[in-house]
């Protein structure tokens, strides 16, 4: 009897986590959240007893509470310009940023900011370090717009995977500085797409577990970027594939 | 109320199927409920007829489906999922894959495909159907996701692919590239000389115009996307059986058409699936099939009576989906291009892309109508790298003139010997039978968008996100033939 009680109180409790994420949202979007409210208890009071499709629907929601913390901001956007709303994508996410000619801005202990930089309306955003932040792919909307950006850190950034590289190329223009170091979803077919990058002149690649052969991808990725400082695998870490890459060599000889 | 607090103390595996032992119920669970059946008959009813009439039939289809899908590769994966996920509510509709090639050895869209994807086509339903595919690849773990399972990796190349035009075919690339952007997809035109600067090892000879896609195009493992699929739709509670569809049994009634001929519909009511490797069949009663056989599907649409009838007309008209032998060759070339490879398609029509880390690389091309081998085996054909592929290959990239062949396999394409374009939708005469075939070689990348338009149209009656009604049947009977000019 108690059971369905349960269930429900598990649902509520979720979804007050939930409410409690929307509280930073802009007014425009309030709506929305009443909606999914009403239709996750709606669905709860249809299916509750069903374990399976609870467990999915959790595991659901928090893919797309990820996407919300990534949504772009087109009523910003609109009012402030895409530099402000970059840096306000970047900053509510806990990175930081820095304006032409002016000092780094980054959230303290509590995550305050100060709102100074709504005034930088045509101040054009030149870095933002992004290192541990929860961005992905669709969070890059906000930063695409940003023309004349020359350093980007996505160190650590655990949902940056090879979709996200292959979207870096609008910047290719300006961008100068990319750090990629801990990322565990960047691969490296993720960074075969950067020779669009051409004015790179810095990549960070160093600590990426899901790259099959490291040492063998660093040289790889600087033969595709000729121009470019690429910070690796350490030098040891390419002296113990050096034996593998002369086998590979050897075994296949060369016939006209 | 309480009756519900009952059905939670009965367990997972049963709570989320119902009492139904057939869906999704492991083979070992049935077992075990035989025996305990058969026990229960032996003590309230001794005696020996009993027990004979009581054998396994686990491995059999069920006699009843609501949804029969001939074919278990990726175009009846993908209606499945899509039945199953568009359904109104949970376990609405039953549905059976018949799969006679369970371990894929002869399929062309999954296991030996180069797994290619790109939206630069020249028809604009299949430029959407190709960005809701990279979409879909995008997001697969939130639509594949199954609980206590890994997670699905796809592996996905995001390097783009390069199309390059002679002079002749300029224009018509120029004009596509405009379609392709009104659609939304990424493409961007360059000239020979921004070709030479952007990939050194190219050779411009003979180059006019080029497109390359800068985002969501690429390659990706197909047998995960086979394999998650698979995982997904029996969680979802789809029956799989391996067999062969061997016969239709219908109904017919006469009609009188808009122009006073007579015409015959049809009703499939049962087919017929004999069981692999065996003479046991089983009828299966079926309010719906599903013609997703791949370059099998026109031979199950002769079954069912597709074609039979006078010539030049509807009845008459078959559906022209045969298998052709399609090779594929990887080779190693140590100077070859580098990290930043494409998928690049030539003006000859050779194509290629980087395969892995080591300088190896994968291609082949299209033989033209003369040339097309024989496809009674999956014999590879070496001397047709060697006089028509290897040529071209070089040519354009002069790397490729030390070159060395590492191996090769075959494959079939679902090819549609009409337009080389999908068959999607009703026939329109045997009334419950439904085409997903016939995409001759980029099925793979169209086949999820086209899962989810076959299952509207089953479901709703009618397409609801992408129109693919000039894919319709009757476009063959018409003589309406669609214009795709960048055919891989």
């Amino acid at each position: 009897m108690a059971a369905p009680w349960a269930f429900l109180r598990l649902g509520i409790r979720e979804w007050n986590g939930g409410t409690r994420s929307i509280h930073g949202m802009s007014e425009s979007v309030a709506p929305g959240g009443n909606q999914k409210r009403r239709t996750l208890l709606q669905y709860l009071g249809d299916h509750f007893y069903d374990i399976q499709a609870l467990r999915e629907f959790l595991l659901l929601r928090q893919m797309l509470k990820l996407n919300r913390k990534n949504r772009s901001f087109i009523g910003i956007n609109e009012k402030y310009g895409p530099y402000v709303t970059g840096a306000l994508f970047i900053l509510k996410l806990g990175g930081a940023v820095k304006f032409q000619d002016k000092e780094w801005i980054r959230p303290n202990e509590r995550g305050r900011f100060s709102a100074d930089f709504l005034a930088f309306r045509e101040v054009p955003v030149e870095a933002v370090d992004a290192s541990g932040c929860a961005i992905n792919y669709l969070g890059l909307d906000n930063l695409l717009a940003l023309k004349e950006l020359q350093s980007l850190s996505l160190q650590r950034c655990p949902n940056v995977d090879d979709w996200c590289l292959s979207r870096l190329y609008p910047l290719a223009g300006s961008l100068q500085e990319l750090l990629l170091a801990g990322c565990p979803r960047v691969s490296e077919r993720g960074l075969a797409c950067l020779h669009h990058l051409q004015n790179l002149r810095r990549l960070d690649i160093s600590d990426l577990p899901a790259v099959s052969h490291p040492g063998l991808t660093h040289i790889l990725v600087e033969e595709m970027l000729p121009h470019c400082e690429v910070l690796g695998a350490d030098w040891a870490q390419g002296l113990k594939l050096g034996p593998e890459q002369q086998p590979q060599d050897t075994s296949s000889p060369v016939s006209a | 109320m309480f009756r519900r607090v009952l059905q939670l103390g009965l367990g997972p595996g049963l709570l989320t199927r119902g009492l139904s032992t057939r869906r999704g119920v492991s083979t070992l669970d049935w077992d075990a409920k035989v025996s305990e059946f058969k026990k229960k008959i032996e003590c309230i009813l001794p005696g020996k007829p009993w027990e004979t009439q009581l054998y396994d039939t686990s491995h059999l289809p069920p006699e009843q489906s609501d949804v029969v899908i001939i074919g278990g590769g990726i175009f009846g994966l993908s209606v499945a999922f899509w039945l199953k996920k568009l359904e109104k509510k949970q376990d609405a509709i039953r549905v059976l894959v018949v799969d006679q090639d369970h371990t894929y050895s002869q399929a062309s869209s999954a296991g030996l495909s180069v797994g290619g994807i790109w939206q630069q086509f020249s028809m604009p339903e299949n430029v959407r159907l190709s960005l809701f595919s990279v979409e879909f690849l995008r997001n697969i773990n939130e639509y594949l996701a199954v609980v206590d399972a890994p997670p699905v990796d796809l592996r996905f190349n995001p390097s783009g692919c390069l199309l390059l035009a002679s002079e002749k075919d300029a224009a018509a690339l120029e004009n596509n590239v405009k379609i392709q952007r009104q659609e939304g997809a990424k493409v961007c035109l360059m000239s020979p000389e921004q070709l030479q600067n952007k990939f050194p090892w190219v050779n411009t000879e003979g180059v006019a115009l080029a497109s390359y896609g800068m985002e969501n195009e690429g390659w990706f493992d197909a047998w995960s996307l086979l394999q998650g699929l698979r995982r997904k739709v029996r969680s979802m509670g789809v029956l799989f059986c391996q067999g062969e569809v061997t016969r239709f049994i219908t109904s017919s009634s006469c009609v009188e058409g808009p122009n006073g001929e007579e015409m015959v519909l049809k009703r499939i009511h049962k087919l017929h699936v004999k069981m692999d490797k065996s003479l046991e069949y089983q009828p299966v009663e079926c309010a719906i099939v599903i013609n997703a056989a791949g370059a099998w599907s026109g031979h199950i649409a002769k079954l069912a009576g597709i074609g039979k009838g006078p010539p030049g007309t509807l009845q008459g008209t078959k559906l022209p989906v045969e298998p052709r032998k399609r090779y594929v060759y990887l080779w190693h070339c140590p100077q070859g291009p580098g990290l930043e490879t494409p998928l690049v398609a030539d003006t000859s029509g050779v194509y290629f892309r980087r395969e892995g880390l080591g300088s190896n690389y994968l291609g082949g091309c299209s033989p033209t109508e003369e040339e097309e081998p024989d496809p009674a085996n999956l014999e590879v054909d070496h001397d047709f790298f060697q006089n028509k592929v290897w040529p071209h290959l070089a040519q354009r990239v002069p790397a490729f003139q030390t070159l060395k062949v590492q191996s090769a396999w075959a494959g079939y394409y679902d090819y549609n010997t009409f337009d080389q374009n999908g068959v999607v939708g009703p026939h329109p005469l045997v009334v419950n039978m439904y085409f997903a075939t016939g995409f001759s070689g980029h099925g793979l990348q169209h086949a999820l968008g086209v899962g989810r338009a076959v299952a509207e149209v089953v479901l709703e009656g009618e397409f609801k996100t992408i129109n693919m009604s000039p894919f319709l049947f009757t476009r063959f009977y018409l003589e309406d033939k669609l214009q795709e000019y960048n055919i891989l």
